[in-house]
């Protein structure tokens, strides 16, 4: 997303040497592809995020504590929070790349994105490790 | 042939969404976006429930508390129905990315399904879960 395409009199730099190999949008296909691959997990990621949603709910907390240390649980949650904050953070940026004209205000909203989505991100996988790394006996 | 007089009028030089007649294709990639900016928020409430679990038996008593009531329970409902959605939305994405069943009836009857296989997953879910417990 890095935009180098003003001030274009400020550099000695050709205009094609400046957009070799980054497209129109100033990068390449990596964007593209990183939403592909996290979307491919995502599917199956989320179907075990809902049955494990499911199980949880009403349970009380020694059981609900157990059943999320559970190693199968744990590593699936964790994968599920990986992928989805990358696959968040990468969709939320192209709807505000789209969205969000004023330089300034995307530049912020740029940054608030990737602010939230480390946030939640180690907000979730701190409570995963906490709980899964309890005292085994 | 006679020839035709150019049009004198300014033509529109970037026609946005109100200047066509809306398809199911069209809704859909609409819904796409803004489902995926619902999910986007909801992840919070994710983060939310598990450092509640993390943090005691007090803080997960209340967040279970209100999942539990009425309007957490509307609120997974809808989460479940958004996340289907995305997900089905998603794959209809990825068969297009191939280039396949971009012809008109199957991109139609794709869209249509996803519409209709997200609200069917989600009653199936629901129906699951309430059931065996």
């Amino acid at each position: 997303m890095a935009d180098n395409r003003q001030d274009t009199n400020l550099s000695i730099r050709t205009p094609r040497a400046r957009v070799r190999g980054l497209g129109a949008s100033g990068h390449g296909a990596d964007h593209w592809w990183l939403q592909r691959v996290t979307a491919a997990a995502n599917a199956p990621l989320m179907i075990g995020f809902v049955v494990i949603v499911a199980m949880m709910a009403g349970r009380p907390y020694p059981e609900a504590v157990a059943l999320m240390a559970h190693p199968l649980v744990a590593i699936v949650l964790i994968l599920a929070v990986l992928s989805v904050t990358i696959h968040m953070r990468s969709g939320m940026q192209v709807v505000i790349e789209d969205y969000v004209h004023d330089k300034a205000l995307r530049f912020a909203a740029l940054f608030a994105n990737t602010f939230y989505a480390v946030v939640v991100a180690v907000a979730c996988l701190y409570a995963i490790l906490r709980v899964g790394l309890g005292r085994l006996v | 042939m006679a020839p035709t007089a150019r049009p004198t009028v300014a033509q529109p030089l970037s026609p946005h969404l109100q200047i066509y007649r809306w398809t199911w294709t069209m809704a859909m990639s609409v819904f796409h976006r803004v489902t995926g900016t619902a999910l986007y928020g909801g992840t919070a409430l994710v983060a939310i429930w598990l450092v509640a679990l993390a943090s005691g038996p007090a803080a997960y008593a209340w967040v279970a508390w209100f999942f539990g009531s009425w309007i957490g329970r509307i609120v997974l409902f809808g989460y479940t129905w958004i996340l289907m959605h995305h997900m089905l939305g998603g794959l209809r994405h990825f068969v297009w990315d191939f280039g396949v069943g971009l012809d008109r009836t199957t991109r139609m009857n794709l869209s249509r399904g996803t519409l209709i296989g997200s609200v069917a997953l989600t009653l199936v879910i629901w129906a699951l879960a309430l059931t065996l417990r």
